[in-house]
């Protein structure tokens, strides 16, 4: 076993310190080190993108990105998207649409969704496929998701 | 019927039932703070891994674990051996029974795997990597064995045998063995002869279907300690906490109130998780190590380790008049039980005709043991394949007497009174009312708008299940309602089940408080599954209402100090001459009003409350690669009483959307080596949201008479209708009758080139 290495980053705004094997992923780290479990394995491979989280901004599968690779990074995780005591739209418009059933694969949509209503503000249906087409969800069909992420956009309830 | 006090709500303006109100555990899951069973830590806790069998069938000779015992970090490792001495003795899961000693050997295997992926031994370390290298350091020699994976040949005489004490079971008698055929179901009604006799058109075709897969997006995963007291305490994702409770005392013998279940929130099921796999096994390694165990299987191991359901084969043969009545109807299906014994043949058989009255029909069926895992319950099990075979059938028939597909339907279609031809004759149901509001939806009259399109109809059915219930609740002096109950909430059930007790008090959804709480806490409470939880666990719900209730009036008379039968109760007002409470202000007198405010109820509603659907979609075939675009989807359903039509729709769209893919891509494929090859989420191809357009939904409600508010089941029907219509639309579009699942770009492309020849 190599030797831990101390990685320094922001998560969800505040600095983090840990320290992390080489072999270890970030999903694994945010879990089992950092206690933030809202990002779920369900694949370990990069397929499912329930464990989905924003790294500088940008969507990542935090399964197939190694801890190493946070250093100096700021990442964004579903526990830090609600400020204040209040939900961000998204997570209203996701409850408000009954967009999750079992929900475990929820906070991978609302950091996919967030990161693509960060960049494009008012997407087209096909769009929001587009984009989320990289998370899977067994129970909802879709259809409540994709109409949650529209009214999210929209700023109207679902 | 359980004891349920048969109030009418049918003339009833509801306040609460078909509101759509947040989910009490939303703001849990949006934030990523709902702990799901992968998100129990617990102190000191060690790390479980499984090996599994590289080949498809084999014997096993040795198990050498000392390696593996002596690599640093490792605490324990586990083998069949460890399994106590089992009688054996069969289980009733809810949705299916199952032998335990099978269930222990495919937990952990003893002298033989029975399919690639089969559990062999585990271990217990301080980490999953350790777990992981001493996994690989044990040593198994194996004899390897023949193997069978396709259930025909599986049938066959000298095939690859399984079990070699195993008989098939006809009306109850054993066979002479060997076999791989556990069981030979028949019925039949009428004279089937007379019935294709007197037939203008007979049609007989042949089905096959893939081993799909539940697709849960959380894997299986487990926690438990073995206290010091010997107390084994379980944190598990399971749609059964009692359940899993039984299943893991039987497997290690120990009395059931030594064992306590904690449900965890649960990332999906869909029958896939009601039988154990890491429970038992986690237990054996705490018991060994002294320390609590946790085991999380990766996806390779659930689509090898866990239940699929079954790849099929299925004969339908239909006759029918010139004017479209069916005269005669004969099937014969053989169903993949998997590893052991046991499939889902029997609702298969008796699901096939379920849509339609018939009155001369044979239907046998097959339950047969191949070397795949052990197929478990899916959505409607064993439904949607019987309902591929029939509805495809059923179309070509319509096509070739000229009768549109609806009007077919509603000529033989089932109403109260028909005699479903296994036996049962329906009560009120609501079939004909899907029918006609699919003859009445705007997709079914919309014109198609372009070339290569087709549009196709199929209905489907489903029993869903009654089955026991508990549920607790008290009133809080703040005005609310704290609701315990046992039933694993999967997609919305605390709020379904606490709007019916809130509809019971006349208060707002909100102020009941639901917690699904550990089988310590609660009374006995069966499966979320066989689509029974809103309405079996809701009408627990109700009862406990009316026994609040009651309470409640008692209270409000002692404060009045009036004759309890005196008190009138309108919604949440208790009223008795000039004097009023509302139910909140009564909640906060309460302490200083006699007993506090308590109730329990259950229930166990007996016989299916039968639910029908009918789905239209569109299609698009690209010509040159027979790629199939769903362009339109619409799911029609009966729901009795929709009590959250969010969720109601939720169903109906996911089920939708699971049969889409069962009838487009899902498949397990296997090499010549009978093993799998696409054990990955990635080349197992589930839907994705750019594969589907939105999926419209029309609810129907003919109550069930069987119940207070008159919800049935709905979870489960709306898989069963897509396969059938998919094809069908198919057909419109490229006149290729697909009889073979999943239709994939492939196989369809080949028999568009057959046809153009």
């Amino acid at each position: 076993m190599a030797k831990k290495k101390l990685i320094s980053a922001k998560i969800n705004g505040e600095p983090r310190e840990f320290a992390c094997e080489p072999r270890q992923s970030l999903l694994e780290v945010l879990r089992d080190s950092l206690q933030l479990t809202g990002a779920k394995e369900g694949c370990n491979n990069g397929n499912c993108g329930a464990c989905t989280v924003l790294l500088n901004g940008e969507p990542v599968v935090s399964c197939l990105v190694l801890a190493l690779e946070a250093e100096g990074a700021e990442i964004e995780t579903v526990e830090g998207i609600a400020a204040g005591g209040q939900l961000q739209p998204l997570q209203q418009c996701f409850l408000e649409g009954a967009a999750l059933q079992c929900g475990v694969c929820t906070p991978g949509f609302l950091m996919t969704a967030k990161a693509l209503l960060d960049r494009v503000p008012h997407p087209s249906e096909a769009e929001i496929r587009f984009q989320l087409a990289g998370n899977l969800c067994r129970c909802t069909g879709y259809d409540k998701i994709v109409r949650a992420v529209q009214a999210a956009a929209e700023g109207t309830n679902p | 019927m359980s004891d349920i006090s048969p109030i009418s709500y049918s003339d009833k303006t509801f306040k609460v039932i078909g509101t759509r109100p947040v989910r009490h555990d939303g703001a849990d899951k949006v934030t990523g703070r709902a702990l799901y069973g992968a998100d129990v830590q617990l102190p000191g806790a060690l790390h479980g891994k499984v090996l599994r069998s590289p080949h498809a069938h084999a014997r096993i000779k040795l198990i050498d674990t000392s390696i593996a015992e002596k690599i640093e970090g490792v605490y324990a490792v586990a083998t069949g051996k460890d399994w106590p001495d089992l009688v054996d003795k069969i289980a009733d899961l809810g949705e299916g029974a199952v032998h335990l000693k099978d269930l222990s050997e495919n937990c952990l295997a003893v002298d033989k795997v029975l399919y690639k992926g089969h559990a062999i031994a585990a271990v217990a370390a301080r980490d999953v990597h350790i777990a992981e290298a001493a996994i690989a350091a044990i040593r198994v020699d194996y004899e390897l064995l023949p193997a069978v994976t396709s259930v025909l040949d599986a049938m066959k005489p000298g095939a690859p045998i399984l079990h070699p004490g195993l008989k098939t079971e006809t009306l109850g008698q054993p066979s002479q063995g060997p076999t791989n055929i556990d069981r030979h179901v028949h019925f039949e009604t009428g004279d089937i002869a007379a019935g294709f006799a007197a037939a203008d058109l007979i049609l007989e075709r042949e089905f096959e279907t893939a081993t799909v897969h539940q697709g849960y997006i959380e894997p299986q995963v487990s926690t438990a300690l073995w206290n010091e007291d010997g107390q084994l305490k379980i944190w598990t994702s399971t749609q059964g906490s009692f359940t899993a409770r039984h299943q893991t005392a039987e497997l290690l013998q120990l009395p059931i109130s030594k064992v306590t279940v904690t449900p965890c929130e649960i990332g999906g099921g869909f029958g896939g998780k009601i039988a154990v796999y890491l429970e038992p096994v986690a237990a054996i390694l705490s018991r060994k190590s002294g320390r609590a165990v946790k085991m999380t299987m990766q996806r390779d191991e659930v689509f090898e380790g866990t239940g699929p359901t079954p790849a099929s084969f299925i004969r339908v043969k239909l006759g029918a008049t010139k004017d479209g009545k069916l005269t005669a109807g004969q099937a014969y299906l053989a169903y993949e039980s998997g590893a052991f014994p046991g499939g889902v043949i029997g609702p298969g058989t008796m699901c096939i005709f379920s849509c339609v009255e018939l009155p001369n029909a044979v239907v046998d069926g097959y339950d047969v043991c191949v070397n795949k895992p052990k197929t478990q319950a899916y959505r409607a099990p064993g439904a949607t394949q019987a309902a591929f075979a029939f509805e495809s059938t059923f179309n070509e028939l319509a096509e070739q007497l000229q009768i549109d597909p609806i009007a077919i339907r509603r000529i033989n279609g089932v109403k109260e009174g028909s005699r479903r031809v296994d036996g049962p004759v329906y009560p009120r149901i609501g079939y004909l009312e899907c029918l006609e509001a699919a003859q009445n939806s705007s997709h079914w009259n919309s014109p198609l708008e372009g070339p290569n399109q087709g549009r196709g109809i199929a209905a489907g059915y489903w029993f869903n299940i009654g089955l026991k219930s508990s549920v607790s609740a008290s009133v809080n002096p703040d005005g609310t309602v704290n609701l315990l109950e046992g039933s694993t909430d999967i997609g919305g059930t605390r709020t379904s089940i606490a709007m019916q007790l809130a509809e019971t008090l006349g208060i707002p959804a909100a102020d009941v408080l639901p917690k699904v709480v550990d089988t310590d806490s609660i009374g006995y409470t069966d499966v979320t599954g066989g689509s029974r939880t809103t309405f079996a666990t809701g009408m627990a719900a109700h009862k406990v209402g009316l026994k609040l209730l009651e309470q409640l009036t008692a209270r409000a008379a002692f404060l009045w100090d009036c004759d309890p039968a005196e008190v009138k109760v309108d919604g949440d007002l208790y009223r008795w001459r000039d004097q009023q409470l509302t139910f909140k202000q009564l909640a906060e007198k309460l302490p200083s009003a006699g007993d506090p405010v308590v109730g329990h109820a259950s229930v166990s509603p007996e016989g299916p409350t039968n639910g029908f659907g009918v789905h239209i979609v569109d299609v698009e075939v690209d010509p040159d690669t027979a790629k199939v675009k769903i362009l339109r989807y619409t799911a029609i359903q009966d729901a009795g009483k929709a009590i959250h039509p969010s969720y109601v729709e939720g169903q109906m769209q996911g089920g939708a959307v699971q049969g889409i893919g069962w009838a487009l891509n899902e498949e397990y494929f296997y090499g010549d080596d009978h093993k799998m090859r696409n054990a990955s989420l990635l080349d197992y191809r589930i839907p994705t949201c750019l594969d589907v357009p939105m999926i419209d939904t029309i609810i129907v409600e003919v109550p069930n008479p069987n119940h207070p508010f008159g919800v049935r089941g709905v979870g489960e029907t709306p898989i069963v209708p897509p396969p059938g219509a998919i094809a069908d639309a198919i057909f419109q579009a490229t006149g290729v009758r697909a009889t073979r699942l999943p239709i994939s770009p492939p196989r369809l492309w080949k028999a568009m080139s057959q046809l153009a020849k």
